[in-house]
C-alpha cells in the first residue's frame, strides 16, 4: 500500500512538473515573449520591463528561476492588473469558484446516487424509464445551453432569480443547477449499472436469506459496494466542474477564478494564464491522487499493481 | 455374399459417391452469418439506434447538402434585413414580393448584420460535425496505433508507454487547449500569410490548435481500450500460427489483431464524436473556436446571449441542434456497442 501511494505521488509530481514545463515553453512560443505589451513603448522602458521580469537572461536561466519560483509557491506578477500578484488574484477568486463548484459536486452526488439506485430497484418500470431518459438527455446537453435556457426561463420570463452577481443565496441556484446537471446524470447512469450488478451478487441473496430486511440489506451491503464507481468518478468530476465553471461564471458574471481565467486569455495576461493553469492543473492532479488512494482504502480487493 | 466376420476387407459400398439426398442432409441449415451482417442485424432490431441513425443522416443532409442549394450564403449580409424574426420579410423584400418576384423566406430570421440565421445554424452544424469526425479520425489513428504496439510487445515497452498514457490522462486537457490556442494564435497567423498556407486562414487558428490537442492528448482513452483488447487477442492460436508461418509483427498487428478488435474501434470512435463536438462547442462558446465569419453552434449560442430578451430563437436554434447531434450520436454509439461489441457493455 505504502509503495503504491509513493508511486502515485511521484507520478503526480512528474505530471505537475510536465504541465509547468509545457506551460512555460508554450508561452515562450508567443512572439516577443509572454510579457510584451501590445502598445509601442520606448526601448528604455522595454529594457526596464525585461529586466524587471528577468527576460534579458537566456531561456534556460529564465526557466530555472520560473521553476524555482513555482516550487516556492510564487506564481509571479499580473501584467494587466498592476501591482497584484497572481497568488493574490487566485487567493481572492478561487474561494468563490470553490464554493459554487463544491455545491455543484455535492448536488450532483446527492441527486445522482439516489436516482441511479431507484432506477436499479425499479428496473423496467416507468420510473426507471423516466430516469434513463433524464440521464441520457442530461449528458447530451452542453452546460452553456443549460445555463442560457435556465436564465431565459427562470430570470427573463418568470423573473424568479437574478441573472448576474453573487448578492444573495438566490444567485447560487442557477449556476449550481447548470454545473450539476451533467454530472448528476452521469452519476445516476453509473449508479444504476453498478447497483444492478451488485444486486445480482451472491452476498445480496445471502443477506436476504439470513433474514435482513430489504432496507438494511440495501443500505448495509448494496449501497456500499455500488457506490465504488462513483468514487472513481470524483476525479473527472472535479475536472469537469473546473472547466464548467469557465462557462457558468462567464454567463452569470460571477467573479470567480473561471471568469478570471477567461478574462486573462482575452486580455493576454500571460503570467495570469500560466499561474492559473498551473494552479488548476495541480488541483486536479492532487484530487486524482486522493481519489485513487481513497479507492484502494475503500475497496481492498483491487490489486495494488 | 455373406461377410466373413474376421475379414479386414473393407466394405465397398462405404466408398460410393454420396447421393443428392445425402448431400442435402449434410449442408448447413442456416447460412453462416458474417461479423458485419450479424452486427447490422442486431443494430436493425434496436429501434432507438435506428431512429438516431436517421436523425444523424438528416443532420448531415441539412449541414452538407442543403446549404449548397440554399439561396442565401452564411456570410452574405443583406442590407435592410437586419434583426428580422422568424419568417419575417424586410420592407425591401415585401415590395419585391408585391412586384411579383419570389423571395425565399428567412425561416429563422436574420441576425444583427442581416445574415440569414437558418443557413448560419446549418453551417454551424457542418463545422461541429466536421470537427467531431476529423478529431475522432485522429484519435482512432493514434490511439489504435499506440495501443496495439504497447499491447503487442508487452514488457518494458508496454510499461513505459502506459506510464506516459497515465500521465497524459491526468493532464487537464481543456487548460492545455486554451493554452495552445493562445500560443499558436500569432505564429499560425503569420504562417497563413505565406504562400501555400492560405488554408490556415480558412480552417482557423483555433480549430488547428483544437486538432493538435486532440492529437496530443485525447487518444489515451482509445489507446487503453485497444491495448487491453490486444493483450487478450495476442494469446490466440491464430497469432501463433501466423508467427510460425513467418509473419512480421507489423503484419500480425494490422491483419490479425486490429481487424479482430474492429467492433471496439467502431464503438469507441462513434462515442468519441459527441465528446469532440462537446469540446469544440465549449471552446467556441468561450470565443476560442472557429474564425470569425464562419459560424459554429457554440459561437452562435454565445452571440445570441446578448439579445436573449428580444430574440430567444437565436439561442434555441443552435442549442437544440447541438443537443440533438450529441444525443443521437450517444444513442447510436450505445446501440453499436450492443450490436458489435457486447463485451464492452458495463
Amino acid at each position: 500500500m505504502a509503495k503504491y501511494i509513493i508511486k502515485r505521488i511521484a507520478m503526480a509530481i512528474v505530471t505537475i512538473f510536465a504541465v509547468a514545463t509545457v506551460t512555460f515553453f508554450v508561452m515562450n512560443m508567443v512572439p516577443g515573449g509572454p510579457f510584451m505589451s501590445e502598445k509601442a513603448i520606448s526601448p528604455q522602458a522595454q529594457a526596464a520591463l525585461n529586466e524587471k521580469y528577468g527576460l534579458d537572461k537566456p531561456l534556460s536561466v529564465q526557466y530555472a528561476t520560473y521553476m524555482k519560483d513555482i516550487m516556492h509557491g510564487n506564481l509571479g506578477l499580473s501584467v494587466k492588473q498592476r501591482g497584484r500578484t497572481v497568488n493574490m488574484i487566485i487567493g481572492t477568486k478561487f474561494p468563490v469558484s470553490a464554493r459554487i463548484g463544491g455545491m455543484a459536486i455535492l448536488a450532483a452526488v446527492m441527486i445522482g446516487v439516489p436516482l441511479g439506485s431507484i432506477a436499479a430497484f425499479k428496473r423496467g418500470t416507468l420510473v426507471d424509464n423516466i430516469i434513463i431518459v433524464f440521464s441520457t438527455c442530461g449528458i447530451a446537453v452542453p452546460s452553456f445551453v443549460v445555463c442560457t435556457i435556465l436564465m431565459y426561463i427562470l430570470s427573463l420570463k418568470l423573473g424568479l432569480l437574478p441573472t448576474y452577481g453573487l448578492g444573495s443565496w438566490k444567485n447560487y441556484i442557477m449556476p449550481v443547477m447548470a454545473l450539476a446537471l451533467y454530472p448528476s446524470s452521469y452519476i445516476s447512469r453509473l449508479m444504476r449499472s453498478s447497483m444492478l450488478d451488485v444486486m445480482g451478487q451472491d452476498y445480496m441473496r445471502t443477506a436476504r436469506a439470513k433474514g435482513l430486511s430489504q432496507t438494511v440489506s440495501i443500505f448495509k451491503h448494496a449501497l456500499r459496494n455500488a457506490i465504488l464507481p462513483v468514487v472513481t468518478y470524483l476525479g473527472p468530476l472535479l475536472a469537469y466542474t473546473v472547466t464548467g465553471s469557465f462557462i457558468v461564471e462567464k454567463i452569470f458574471t460571477i467573479p470567480g477564478l473561471g471568469s478570471e481565467f477567461i478574462g486573462s486569455i482575452t486580455g493576454r495576461d500571460y503570467p495570469l494564464i500560466m499561474g492559473t493553469t498551473i494552479f488548476l492543473a495541480t488541483l486536479m492532479v492532487v484530487m486524482n491522487v486522493l481519489v485513487d488512494v481513497a479507492y484502494k482504502f475503500i475497496d481492498p480487493r483491487i490489486n495494488l499493481k | 455374399m455373406p461377410k466373413n466376420k474376421l475379414s479386414v476387407q473393407l466394405n465397398v459400398e462405404d466408398f460410393l459417391l454420396a447421393s443428392d439426398a445425402e448431400r442435402e442432409s449434410l449442408t448447413v441449415m442456416r447460412k453462416s452469418v458474417g461479423f458485419w451482417k450479424d452486427g447490422i442485424r442486431r443494430l436493425k432490431k434496436n429501434k432507438i439506434s435506428m431512429i438516431s441513425l436517421v436523425v444523424i443522416l438528416l443532420v448531415f443532409i441539412l449541414s452538407f447538402i442543403v446549404p449548397q442549394l440554399y439561396p442565401y450564403s452564411y456570410e452574405q449580409q443583406i442590407r435592410g434585413s437586419e434583426n428580422l424574426t422568424i419568417m419575417q420579410y424586410s420592407q425591401k423584400e415585401l415590395t419585391s414580393i408585391e412586384a411579383g418576384e419570389s423571395v425565399f423566406p428567412h425561416i429563422l430570421g436574420t441576425d444583427n448584420l442581416g445574415r440569414d440565421y437558418a443557413i448560419r445554424v446549418m453551417m454551424g452544424s457542418r463545422v461541429s460535425l466536421t470537427v467531431g469526425l476529423v478529431a475522432s479520425a485522429i484519435i482512432l489513428l493514434i490511439g489504435s496505433f499506440y495501443g496495439s504496439i504497447a499491447g503487442f510487445f508487452g514488457g518494458w515497452v508496454d510499461m513505459i508507454m502506459m506510464r506516459i498514457v497515465d500521465m497524459i490522462y491526468t493532464v487537464p486537457d481543456i487548460l492545455i487547449i486554451v493554452l495552445l490556442s493562445v500560443a499558436f494564435d500569432q505564429p499560425l497567423k503569420a504562417l497563413a500569410q505565406r504562400p501555400g498556407f492560405q488554408w490556415i486562414q480558412l480552417v482557423g487558428v483555433n480549430l488547428i490548435s483544437i486538432f493538435v490537442v486532440f492529437a496530443l492528448l485525447y487518444w489515451v482513452g482509445m489507446a487503453r481500450i485497444v491495448r487491453s483488447q490486444i493483450l487478450i487477442l495476442k494469446e490466440q492460436e491464430y497469432v501463433t500460427a501466423a508467427r510460425a508461418l513467418g509473419a512480421s509483427s507489423g503484419h500480425i498487428i494490422k491483419k490479425h489483431l486490429l481487424t479482430n478488435c474492429i467492433g471496439t474501434l467502431i464503438v469507441t470512435t462513434t462515442l468519441q464524436i459527441p465528446s469532440s463536438i462537446f469540446t469544440e462547442s465549449f471552446l467556441s462558446f468561450l470565443g476560442l473556436g472557429v474564425a470569425a465569419p464562419m459560424p459554429s453552434l457554440g459561437s452562435l449560442a454565445s452571440a445570441a446571449l446578448n439579445g436573449l430578451q428580444s430574440y430567444p430563437h437565436r439561442l434555441f436554434a443552435p442549442a437544440l441542434m447541438i443537443s440533438v447531434i450529441i444525443l443521437s450520436f450517444n444513442l447510436l454509439g450505445d446501440g453499436l456497442r450492443d450490436a458489435f461489441d457486447p463485451k464492452l457493455k458495463d
